[in-house]
């Protein structure tokens, strides 16, 4: 008798597939290729008029000062938020990792940002430090500091930096406690025995056999802070001021919905996902390497 | 609720709905964008206009902010079932107009329906924004405000500001003197920050925004706000910021409530602002017309409106636009009008409704709620001061904010924002104009 079973029907492992094929299909090809087509096009918000017009609306796009101002923008956003969320989530994690009594609940709490919506996330810190209205802005100020990020560009960043972050660090918290519960205790104890201190077993230890959960929420750190972020922004800033938190995607809503340039937006949303395809692939091409399953 | 008594009313909601008289009853969908007391002002009216007769039923819903309400209708148009009326706010105006065939001009509705529609009846300052430049009225104002100034009388008073200020000179050295008597991060300020200062400043000065009478004339408008008038006046706000003489409180209104707690005494925002006053504020306020430069010659000419007007979609059965043109008499009936007016704080629209509460005495009760009407009449409305109507108006105010932002905040001139302010603007204006053809 045969332990394994053997099908021969060719078709079944293509039927099997099919249900993950379509959704694919359906939910990310056809909606992507819908923003390719269009990027070419010149269309009135109703739809009434729509006239290929080639590549005009990438020429018009990179015309614009405003659109490499706001690359940089995100590139800054994008790094410090992936940077600052991965290493104080790291930080938590290792904490909550330690034999406390309350480890269960502190890690309970933790997660609960990542419940919280992203629109939600900004109002609750619109709350905290609007410049006259915020509870923590009103201490700021009597202070003498001129907290301002209606006005102060550089406030307007740190204060969605640090909503996008609050919010994000709950997610790689969780996923970073699950990782260093998957290391065995006795690599460290053995290194505990050679004589290793506490930062040494980390670095030396635990930091390279945690290399594929940080890799991965690199990965979906990026992800996140170039599309989801939008929400925070928008909630926060509105972009503003003079543009200062104007990141890619917060542009492509801005001039998509409230300009009614369906092309111009449809191009610079097939820009961003090039550049995010690009930067993946970059990730797993030369940052995998240094990855020890 | 348990399965048999579910069945039992499924049974007896059955039985009503057969019982019913099989005449027909023409749905009529309204699409809006209005949450709170006025949320419940359109649902009364809406009943209201149910009851008054049987051939038709409005059905109102509420569709988001204003932009999620337009957005939503220009989905629905695109997929082929737009609701017959649409809420849209008065920056959208351009978008809609040019969106021939989308739209059915009231004008025509009323005509084709043959409902008795005089265009005189109106309020010219309020309709002239809703209307093509030959004065053919294209959408149905509904909720209109206008832009004054809200005084905190007990801290000026205090600050010893004997008279309310008028000018812009004068409204500087009151927030001087209120910044000396405590209020030291805020001398005065506003909401909406470009239709305070490029908008109505424009209309009230009777300058130019932009060519072709602000745009009602064309979609090759261009803009003008960078004249000297303009510069100066945002380099006194730059100036005044500095020290918080003037301090900036955002695009919006979220921070209206500055006024409410007491920590600007001179706010200029909507008229609309008033149930809100109302409601928070813990001193004696009142609203005040607009300040302007006195040596600008004609200053103040009138100021415009801002709120929304009712559109009717474009390819619907006549018996549906029959019920349409039946629902904008019904709101235009003048008890109807001055009693919206007087309990929602909106502006009338037609003459008769004005003069009404005029004759009830309501405005002596209630001066704040004059203010903004005689505002927009304060002059016969010129070129500059009919209104304006921009494409992609709705990112065009935020390009406008972006520049004032980063002048105040010292990063460039007055005239370096203005004149990039302007340039930025044209930019949309052409790309608007090549898709509204």
């Amino acid at each position: 008798m045969e332990k394994s079973a053997v099908f021969n029907n060719r078709l079944l492992p293509y039927l099997l597939l099919i249900p993950q094929l379509v959704i694919t299909l359906v939910f990310f090809y056809w909606p992507a290729s819908q923003a390719i087509w269009q990027s070419f096009l010149r269309e009135d918000a109703f739809g009434l008029s729509s006239e290929f017009i080639g590549l005009e609306n990438y020429a018009a796009l990179f015309a614009q000062p405003e659109y490499y101002k706001a690359m940089l923008t995100t590139a800054l956003f994008s790094s410090l938020v992936t940077v600052l969320s991965l290493s104080i989530a790291l930080l938590l994690a290792t904490q909550a990792d330690k034999s406390l009594k309350a480890a269960p609940v502190y890690t309970t709490f933790m997660i609960w940002p990542y419940a919280v919506a992203p629109a939600v996330a900004g109002v609750l810190w619109i709350f905290m430090f609007h410049p006259s209205l915020g509870t923590l802005a009103r201490p700021l100020r009597l202070m003498g500091f001129d907290w301002n990020p209606l006005l102060n560009g550089n406030h307007a960043m740190t204060l969605i930096i640090m909503a996008a972050v609050w919010k994000q660090i709950a997610y790689n918290f969780l996923f970073f406690v699950a990782g260093l519960q998957a290391i065995p205790k006795s690599v460290i104890e053995a290194g505990a025995i050679d004589g290793a201190g506490p930062m040494r077993r980390f670095w030396t230890i635990v930091f390279p056999l945690l290399s594929p959960t940080t890799f991965f929420l690199l990965v979906v750190n990026i992800v996140y802070v170039f599309f989801e972020t939008f929400g925070i922004i928008d909630a926060v800033t509105g972009g503003g001021p003079a543009g200062a938190t104007t990141t890619m995607v917060y542009k492509v809503y801005a001039d998509g919905r409230l300009g009614g340039d369906l092309g111009g937006s449809a191009a610079q949303s097939v820009v961003l996902m090039a550049i995010v395809i690009g930067l993946t692939a970059i990730q797993f091409r030369y940052v995998e390497r240094k990855v020890q399953y | 609720m348990t399965i048999r008594h579910f069945g039992a009313a499924a049974t007896l909601a059955a039985a009503l709905a057969f019982a019913a008289p099989a005449q027909a009853v023409t749905e009529i969908q309204w699409w809006h964008a209005m949450t709170g007391g006025n949320n419940d002002i359109v649902n009364k009216l809406a009943e209201e206009f149910n009851a008054s007769q049987g051939d038709y039923k409005v059905v109102p819903s509420f569709k988001g902010s204003y932009p999620d309400t337009m957005n939503a209708g220009i989905a629905a148009f695109r997929a082929g079932n737009a609701p017959h009326i649409i809420q849209v706010f008065e920056v959208g105006t351009a978008t809609m107009m040019s969106a021939t065939g989308a739209i059915k001009p009231v004008y025509q509705l009323m005509k084709d329906a043959g409902e008795p529609f005089d265009p005189k009846a109106y309020l010219p300052a309020i309709t002239g924004y809703y209307s093509t430049s030959k004065g053919d009225m294209l959408s149905f104002p509904f909720n209109s405000s206008s832009m004054v100034m809200w005084i905190n009388k007990d801290e000026l008073k205090k600050a010893g500001v004997a008279e309310i200020p008028k000018t812009w000179p004068q409204v500087f050295d009151a927030a001087k003197k209120l910044k000396a008597a405590g209020h030291a991060t805020c001398g005065f300020s506003n909401a909406w920050a470009t239709w305070a200062h490029i908008e109505q400043f424009s209309a009230w000065h009777n300058v130019p925004i932009g060519t072709k009478a602000n745009g009602l004339d064309g979609f090759d408008t261009v803009l003008q706000f960078n004249s000297p008038l303009h510069v100066k006046h945002l380099q006194n706000l730059i100036d005044l910021q500095k020290d918080k003489t003037y301090d900036y409180s955002g695009r919006a209104n979220a921070s209206e409530a500055r006024f409410g707690s007491g920590e600007c005494a001179i706010f200029l925002t909507s008229s609309g602002y008033y149930a809100t006053a109302k409601g928070t504020a813990k001193f004696d306020f009142t609203s005040a017309p607009m300040p302007y430069y006195p040596d600008v010659q004609g200053a103040p000419q009138n100021s415009i409106i801002g709120g929304a007007s009712l559109w009717v979609m474009g390819g619907k059965k006549p018996e549906e636009y029959k019920g349409v043109a039946k629902f904008f008499a019904f709101l235009s009936d003048t008890d109807r009008q001055a009693k919206l007016h007087q309990e929602s704080g909106y502006l009338p629209i037609t003459r008769a409704a004005y003069e009404k509460t005029k004759a009830d005495g309501f405005y002596q009760k209630n001066p704040t709620l004059e203010t903004p009407l005689k505002e927009l009449t304060n002059k016969e409305p010129t070129e500059n001061s009919r209104g304006l109507r921009f494409g992609n108006m709705v990112q065009m105010r935020d390009i406008w904010a972006e520049q004032i932002e980063a002048a105040l905040a010292g990063q460039k001139s007055a005239q370096q924002a203005l004149d990039d302010a302007v340039a930025r603007g044209n930019a949309t204006l052409r790309t608007f104009e090549k898709t509204a053809k």
